[in-house]
């Protein structure tokens, strides 16, 4: 059986690359992909606790993680497409019209 | 309450009505009186004022059962203080009660007689709204005087002193915005006004006299000021009586406060009857007289007090041989007679003085509403004579002379008609007999012709004054003179010879509501002498008020007094006869004693320029003193430098330099402005991080989870 570690440093190394991903690409979509992949990061710590721990509630609770991204990225999506729309890009640097 | 205690109390529990009753039906009038008729507004007044009447019998005759043992009814606490106890308490002794029955019984009468009188003068005024009003004064002035004869102390008497004055300045100014002839000004306001001030000069003597009292015996109360007055110096009691003189002097018009009276006719007639001649201003003589045991302790007092009484007696008299109006006429009479009850009162005559008081009440009312039945009657032919002339004029229009008729009809707009100027009557004895008769009824009492009352209270007076005091008595026997003289003048001027006015000639008599309280008063004038007849067993007066007063005499008849007195009366009036009877006087002839006078007659006129001497010497420089005292000293001294200058000036020194330029502008200022530039440059350092890129928003969240999630690991 794999060790405990391995799942929990994979996740790590994943969430890492998700959040690089969201700090430096500009696209949009890109930044939704990082997002996605920042939460199954998360996803997979918590089953991994979930089967050393021998509870079901952690994978319970995974699928909710993973009922909320879908929500989220339905939005998301619809959001981009809008926004696309008016700005012909969908360039996160360039939606800066409520800064200070 | 058990049997043998209601035996010996009587009716006294009643003693509070006496000023109750006439405040019921005054408050009545008030709250109701709007919705009323002035006929019920009347009975309302005269039935409160009646009520009071009733009360005073009940109290009479329940002090002649307890054969005249002095009363008091306490009614409430009023002030306790210390040492000091005042209560509001009722007196009923014989002296009260002869007081209460002369004011609430002429009082009632003049009441009745008013509902007729003041129906026709709202009209002739213009201002029929006032009737109620004047009832309304008119019981304020009867409970205010009850509690002034009824109080026992002299601090309860002096509450009745004020309330009656305040009374009498109401009703003096009652037509407060019109003269006496009607026409706009404040004439009527300004008699008032001096009336009301002129009372405060004599109330002033009279509360230094209660200080005193109150400094010497600790206490206003009658009965424990007059067993103290004993123990102490004489000097005090006279210092007392003398300050006490000061405020008889300003109530009762003695000399020098009399000036006020003649002008308070300016008030409606029954006010002067009532306030003016029987009641309020005989105040005076009762005060003396209850203090009768103080002034009997110091003959030095007493003789001024008969001097300044039997002075203003003559000195009134001369007066009022040179007036013209029949009110002004009678005004000066009153301050003569009162003179005379000031004498008596001050020679230790002291029934004399309640005698001459109470005939007096009597009389001194039936002319005044005699007088008011005759002006009435002249507004009365004076508005015939002008409605005539109307209708004459129309049916003159198509004639001749419009433009003539116009310029009469201007003419006599022009005149002012004076319904009380003697020069305008004439020949009333034929247009008003009714009158005519009470009035000679009237004059013969008071110019002390047998058996009418007048003449027996004068009679009394001038016999006690020609036993003690000689030269009272000379003064008194002149006055009494020229008061048959100027009554016989008044006589032969306004009932007999030629109508001068045409107002005159179409003058027509008062009702039977004006007359009838005349004819009781002209019956009290007949036989009230009887109440003290200088006869062996028919002193009642005197031995009623032998209960209160002690050591009253009781004087045979003095033929040769009785004689002299009759003897100068009848000359009087002959003489009177032979200058205004014999030739009447014709429309806009001068005085008949004008001529042969003189300059006296001048000064007989002119009230002996008393009034002017008094704005020369007291009222003018007093004005000026006021004026300098206003302007120069209150407002350039103290308001323009002391405050503008000094106080504000300082403080606006002391606020710009202090305050503005270093606590506020260096302290406060500059705190509040370094308070904005710092959040100022703060917010614009943190304006920066507010950038618009959303993964620089990102990097702060993660700086900051990693930050916290840090925290919390190694703080663990």
């Amino acid at each position: 059986m794999i060790p405990v570690e391995y799942y929990i440093i994979l996740s790590a190394i994943l969430f890492a690359i998700g959040v690089a991903g969201v700090l430096v690409r500009r696209n949009a979509l890109i930044i939704f992909m990082s997002i996605e992949l920042m939460l199954n990061s998360a996803n997979l710590a918590i089953v991994a606790f979930s089967s050393v721990l021998k509870s079901f509630s952690g994978q319970v609770f995974v699928f909710f993680v993973i009922a909320v991204a879908a929500a989220e990225v339905a939005v998301g999506l619809a959001l981009m497409v809008e926004i696309f729309k008016a700005k012909h890009s969908i360039d996160v640097d360039q939606m800066n019209s409520l800064k200070g | 309450m058990h049997l043998s205690e209601t035996a010996t109390t009587g009716y006294f529990f009643l003693a509070p009505w006496l000023v109750f009753a006439p405040v019921i039906g005054l408050l009545v009038n008030i709250i109701f009186g709007g919705r009323f008729s002035e006929k019920v507004i009347g009975t309302v007044a005269s039935l409160a004022s009646g009520a009071s009447f009733v009360v005073s019998v009940l109290l009479a005759w329940s002090l002649a059962a307890g054969h005249g043992a002095a009363v008091t009814v306490p009614f409430l606490e009023w002030i306790h203080i210390g040492n000091l106890e005042l209560d509001w308490a009722f007196r009923v002794d014989s002296l009260s009660t002869t007081m209460m029955l002369v004011v609430s019984g002429v009082g009632t009468l003049i009441h009745i007689y008013a509902i007729g009188y003041m129906h026709e003068d709202v009209r002739f005024k213009g201002d029929p709204g006032r009737f109620r009003r004047f009832f309304v004064f008119l019981n304020l002035f009867i409970a205010m005087m009850m509690i002034l004869v009824s109080g026992d102390s002299y601090l309860m008497l002096f509450v009745g002193w004020e309330g009656v004055g305040l009374c009498s300045f109401l009703l003096i100014g009652f037509w407060y915005d019109m003269d006496t002839l009607g026409r706009p000004s404040w004439a009527n306001s300004n008699a008032a006004k001096k009336a009301f001030v002129t009372n405060r000069v004599g109330d002033f003597g009279f509360l230094v006299a209660a200080f005193l009292m109150f400094w010497a015996f600790g206490s206003f109360q009658f009965d424990e000021v007059f067993e103290a007055a004993h123990a102490v110096a004489p000097g005090v009691i006279v210092a007392i009586t003398l300050f006490m003189l000061i405020g008889v002097a300003g109530k009762s018009a003695q000399i020098p406060l009399y000036v006020w009276l003649p002008d308070a006719m300016a008030g409606p007639t029954p006010v002067s009857a009532l306030i003016h001649a029987a009641t309020m201003v005989t105040a005076g003589v009762y005060l003396i007289t209850r203090s009768a045991e103080l002034y009997t302790l110091v003959p030095q007092a007493q003789y001024i007090v008969a001097m300044t009484g039997a002075i203003t007696a003559l000195f009134a008299a001369t007066i009022a041989v040179g007036q013209y109006d029949i009110k002004k006429v009678l005004a000066y009479s009153t301050i003569s007679q009162l003179g005379f009850m000031v004498a008596a009162v001050g020679m230790g005559a002291f029934v004399a003085g309640m005698f001459h008081l109470v005939t007096h009440a009597f009389f001194k009312a039936l002319l005044f509403l005699s007088a008011g039945s005759v002006i009435l009657g002249l507004e009365r032919g004076h508005h015939h004579a002008e409605h005539s002339h109307h209708e004459q004029k129309s049916k003159g229009k198509g004639g001749k002379s419009k433009v003539e008729g116009g310029h009469g009809a201007h003419d006599r707009h022009e005149e002012v008609f004076d319904p009380g100027d003697m020069r305008n009557m004439g020949g009333l004895r034929k247009t008003m007999p009714v009158t005519f008769w009470l009035y000679m009824i009237g004059t013969l009492a008071l110019a002390g012709i047998v058996p009418f009352a007048g003449f027996w209270s004068k009679d009394e007076i001038l016999l006690d004054a020609s036993l003690h005091y000689p030269t009272v008595y000379l003064l008194l026997s002149i006055a009494a003179f020229f008061t048959a003289f100027y009554m016989g003048r008044q006589i032969w001027m306004v009932f007999f010879g030629e109508p001068r006015h045409e107002a005159a000639a179409h003058a027509e008599e008062s009702k039977p509501i004006i007359t009838a309280p005349l004819m009781v008063l002209a019956a009290l004038s007949l036989l009230g002498g009887a109440l003290n007849l200088p006869f062996e067993g028919f002193h009642q007066l005197g031995h009623w008020l032998e209960y209160t007063l002690h050591e009253v005499e009781a004087l045979p008849l003095d033929l040769q007094v009785a004689g002299i007195s009759t003897l100068l009366a009848l000359t009087a009036i002959f003489l009177s006869w032979l200058i205004y009877g014999r030739n009447p006087l014709k429309a806009g002839q001068p005085d008949p004693l004008k001529k042969p006078l003189g300059f006296i007659f001048t000064g007989m006129e002119n009230k002996w320029f008393v009034d002017e001497g008094y704005f020369a010497v007291i009222i003018n420089p007093f004005k000026r003193l006021s004026y300098f005292l206003a302007d120069v000293v209150d407002w350039r001294f103290w308001h323009d430098w002391f405050h503008e200058t000094v106080i504000a000036g300082t403080y606006n020194w002391l606020s710009n330099i202090g305050l503005n330029l270093y606590a506020d502008q260096k302290g406060i200022d500059a705190f509040a402005n370094w308070l904005g530039t710092a959040t100022q440059s703060l917010s614009a350092t943190l304006r920066k991080v507010q950038n618009g890129f959303v993964r620089s928003y990102a990097l702060s969240v993660l700086v900051g989870v990693v930050f916290i999630l840090g925290y919390l690991i190694l703080k663990s």
